[in-house]
């Protein structure tokens, strides 16, 4: 056996303004990622506090298997009550905190508590614990201000989490950034985390691994020979290897438009005449043209490469991370059109952070409301830097997301479950992503359980067919159970193509964690693992006061879609079967 | 008779992004996938006329094929 494995959890206090350093519970020891996130969030958290009170809790947590050279492992889970939804939320996103954390033996960073007075917080996170400072100079600034001034105080390597002017105001639609490799932004997009960090008037955290303890590990000659094995089946993946490395995740946008499930003109049409300017072979095309890079990583060890570096026509940088979510809701849902205008929302969107999917389709009711025209690109970017960034009364509602947002203009086609926006894939065309939305205890989130390559692709085997409900119940269950453990392992969620496809994954996935800690555990587990937390999140909701009423889509999914005529018709019984396991 | 095929990503290097092809009465989608050079175990979807079919699919005149190598995302 190896090094002793050192592990902590950090705990901050905002009422009080005091940290501690806590010894991992024996229960959580085999949890990483969401399952501990979750796990935490359902033990401490009492479900029917206010999420922006002082009875949330903010918790951070690397991956099981992040922090070690097998690819692709540095994924982080935020976790907390949503302020959007009412309940549980683990956000996941990429960049070098999780690593970082991992590298550090922090298991968890946990936030509680609020401070009282208007003062502004910062946190330091480094290999003594986690220490509190008042901030001023940035608060009010946008998160890549945030990391120029935090890389210049504290060096070019520091690891950052941050909030926007977004998040500062408690918006629900604001997310929470996490620098990458190159001092660019990902986020924990999805749910308003960004906003609970608000409320504990945290404006960033800032982390420091110098010295780290580094990663131990029971069996590191096993884990080797498995971290190859994983890496292999990743490569040889098409979808993995050859697909997202060349055409970034937009790709997608050609594919979802053949199928007619392509939301356009805020969820009336399933196909977009415009498809071919916002693909992924255009996009390819014009950032080779203009000396960006098709291909970038979010973190060391990333094998995949989604992300990309946009540049404008003068070859200037715009954004990174351009996904094809963003894309295609403003590009088609939006009817935007144009790659141009969208890249400089998506760098506005991560710079005053907001959640770039709850923020585009607020921008598709906005514009049915008719407060904008549709297709106005220009416009939205306004609305975006000078409503939204500085906070006005309209920025707040579009802030607020689709769901609020459509409720103030009195609007019936407002595209959300639980009050979170329906990512850029019609349910009523791709029937088995519908089921993940309507389920999935995390509001409409097309990354719980990602049908998409099931329907379209037949990953697993064969095609379920997308217009038909038989065994859409079934795939989606099966799949969110699945994703717990790639989501609680650190994975990137795009190893969901070999994980399906390629029988190695699975006893690859396994013989890591097993060669991390020093454990025996079977394939069997991963199912356990993966029931347990959904049980765990759902109760949770329902103790919150979700019930069965919100697995539910909107009335208007009643409606057809062109051009397959495509509706929703499952009906509440056939939903609810989801929770027979 | 004459179809429309349309190719995605990978699909278009060395062939085209869409293009009209005269198909033998009889012909088959699995034959005009062959005739291109792409080799069955490599694609990902096919749709005809925006719906999945099956290699066997007796082709029509007018349809139109989309046609991409196994691609995820999103």
């Amino acid at each position: 056996m190896g090094r002793k494995i050192v592990n902590k959890i950090l705990r901050v206090d905002m009422t009080n303004l005091s940290t501690k350093i806590e010894s991992v519970p024996k229960e959580w020891s085999g949890l990483g990622g969401r399952a501990l996130t979750s796990t935490f969030v359902a033990a401490e958290v009492v479900p029917t506090c206010h999420p922006l009170g002082e009875g949330n809790k903010l918790i951070f947590a690397p991956g099981l298997l992040s922090g070690t050279a097998a690819a692709n492992t540095g994924r982080f889970s935020a976790g907390a009550k949503s302020p959007l939804t009412g309940g549980i939320k683990e956000s996941n996103a990429g960049g070098t905190a999780a690593q970082q954390f991992a590298r550090l033996g922090i298991k968890a960073l946990i936030i509680e508590g609020l401070p009282k007075g208007d003062t502004w917080y910062s946190l330091h996170v480094n290999k003594d614990g986690v220490s509190i400072a008042e901030e001023t100079e940035l608060i009010g600034k946008g998160n890549y201000a945030v990391v120029e001034t935090l890389e210049q105080r504290l060096g070019k390597k520091v690891g950052i989490l941050s909030i926007g002017p977004a998040g500062e105001m408690r918006m629900l639609a604001a997310n929470i950034s996490v620098k990458d490799k190159d001092s660019r932004l990902r986020s924990h997009g999805r749910g308003g985390l960004g906003a609970v960090m608000g409320s504990k008037k945290i404006k960033y955290i800032s982390i420091d691994d110098s010295d780290a303890p580094g990663v131990s590990l029971a069996d590191p000659e096993r884990f080797k020979t498995a971290a190859r094995a994983l890496a292999k089946a990743i490569i040889n993946h098409p979808a993995t290897g050859e697909g997202i490395p060349t055409f970034g995740t937009s790709v997608m946008v050609n594919i979802i438009n053949a199928a007619g499930s392509m939301p356009t003109r805020n969820f009336t049409h399933g196909q977009f005449e415009g498809h071919n300017d916002i693909a992924g072979e255009t996009m390819r095309e014009v950032i080779l043209a203009r000396g960006g890079s098709p291909k970038h990583g979010c973190q060391a060890g990333c094998i995949m490469q989604c992300s990309q570096v946009y540049n404008d026509k003068d070859g200037n940088y715009v954004t990174a991370g351009f996904e094809y979510e963003t894309i295609e809701l403003l590009g088609a849902n939006a009817c935007i059109g144009n790659l141009d205008d969208i890249a400089v929302a998506d760098y506005i969107m991560d710079d005053i952070g907001v959640d770039s999917i709850e923020t585009a389709v607020t921008f598709g009711v906005a514009m049915e409301a008719g407060v904008l025209p549709f297709g106005d690109g220009k416009e939205v970017l306004r609305m975006l830097k000078e409503e939204i960034g500085m906070g006005t009364p309209l920025g707040r509602i579009l802030g607020s997301g689709a769901g609020n947002c459509g409720k103030t203009y009195g609007v019936t086609r407002v595209p959300v479950v639980k009050n979170q926006a329906i990512p850029a894939y019609d349910p009523r065309a791709i029937k088995g992503i519908g089921i993940t939305y309507v389920t999935s205890p995390m509001g409409a989130d097309h990354t719980a359980g990602y049908a998409i390559s099931h329907n379209l692709m037949g990953s697993g085997g064969r095609i379920i067919d997308p217009l038909k409900k038989d065994e859409q119940v079934e795939l989606s269950r099966h799949l969110q159970i699945g994703t717990v453990i790639v989501d609680s392992a650190g994975l990137c969620l795009f190893v969901g193509s070999p994980m399906a496809d390629d029988p190695t994954f699975v006893p690859s996935l396994m013989e890591l964690i097993n060669a991390r800690f020093g454990l025996a555990l079977t394939p069997d587990w991963i199912g356990e693992l993966g029931m347990n937390v959904l049980k765990t999140e759902r109760a949770f909701n329902i103790a919150a006061g979700l019930s069965s009423k919100d697995d539910r889509l909107p009335e208007f999914f009643k409606e057809p879609l062109l051009p397959h005529n495509a509706v929703w018709d499952f009906t509440g019984e056939e939903i609810d079967e989801f929770w027979d396991f | 008779m004459r179809i429309t095929v349309k190719l995605f990503a990978t699909f278009r290097d060395g062939l085209f992004k869409e293009a009209q092809r005269d198909v033998p009465e009889g012909g088959t989608l699995g034959q005009v996938i062959a005739e291109l050079g792409i080799a069955e175990k490599d694609v990902g979807m096919v749709l005809v006329n925006g719906r999945h079919a099956p290699m066997g699919l007796v082709l029509s005149d007018g349809l139109v094929l989309d046609i991409f190598p196994l691609l995820a995302g999103g």
